[in-house]
């Protein structure tokens, strides 16, 4: 088990695949480590939000994740 | 009667109307919006991405909004996933009312929220490769039409 974190739109380029798995539990500055590089610099931009289990959180700094959880890093949508 | 889907291939919208038409017998009227990908500009194909906790429930949700907000007999709302070609149907948006002006008003008010507040994210392919397209202030000013 482990938390998996799921990279949508220009995100997954940056991070260089869709999905990752990292180990549990998982806090904001746990993300943070866990992200290197521009993709760290864009989850802590505030067009990027975080949603945990289908949840969009209303502050990223209060994300709380255990193993077999589910974050997903959104950047702003572009519209259908 | 709702009906939201994600489509994965290409659909013929008409196909698709005409069975929601023939359950909605006493409706006054049906309004349908066919979104498709715009020709031109270079762009060789458009692709949207969606994610499986978010996009659907978000649609369904901003189905049961216009059918709070509007008096409606039915509302359909088809949208595609994945890679299309310039001419293909992206959404399809129907809706049966009683009075033209609820039917008219719930596409809009739909297709409105779609294009700037739903779970979608969109690149194009053109001769030098994929790019990610930004939001548009447009959309956003769209959507504000229906805060009042």
């Amino acid at each position: 088990m482990a938390v998996k974190l799921v990279f949508l739109g220009k995100l997954a380029d940056l991070a260089g695949a869709p999905e990752k798995d990292v180990a549990g539990p998982l806090d904001w500055p746990g993300l943070l480590d866990a992200l290197h590089g521009a993709l760290g610099e864009a989850a802590q931009g505030g067009k990027v939000k975080l949603a945990l289990n289908g949840r969009v959180l209303a502050d990223k700094a209060a994300l709380s994740a255990e193993d077999g959880d589910e974050i997903a890093l959104l950047p702003p949508v572009s519209g259908g | 009667m709702r009906v939201v889907r994600l489509i994965e291939r290409s659909f013929d919208p008409n196909a698709e109307i005409a069975p929601f038409a023939h359950a909605l017998p006493q409706s006054g009227g049906i309004a349908s919006f066919v979104g498709k990908v715009r020709p031109g500009g270079g762009v060789e194909a458009l692709e949207l991405s969606h994610y499986e906790l978010l996009t659907l429930p978000g649609m369904e949700a901003l189905a049961d909004s216009a059918l709070a907000r509007f008096e409606l007999d039915g509302l359909l709302i088809l949208h595609r996933v994945g890679e299309m070609r310039p001419t293909e149907p992206i959404v399809l948006v129907a809706a049966a009312a009683r009075h033209r002006r609820d039917a008219i008003q719930a596409i809009d008010f739909a297709m409105d929220h779609l294009k700037s507040d739903a779970w979608f994210w969109k690149r194009e392919k053109r001769a030098d490769g994929w790019h990610w397209i930004e939001p548009r202030e447009q959309d956003h000013a769209d959507l504000s039409r229906w805060s009042a």
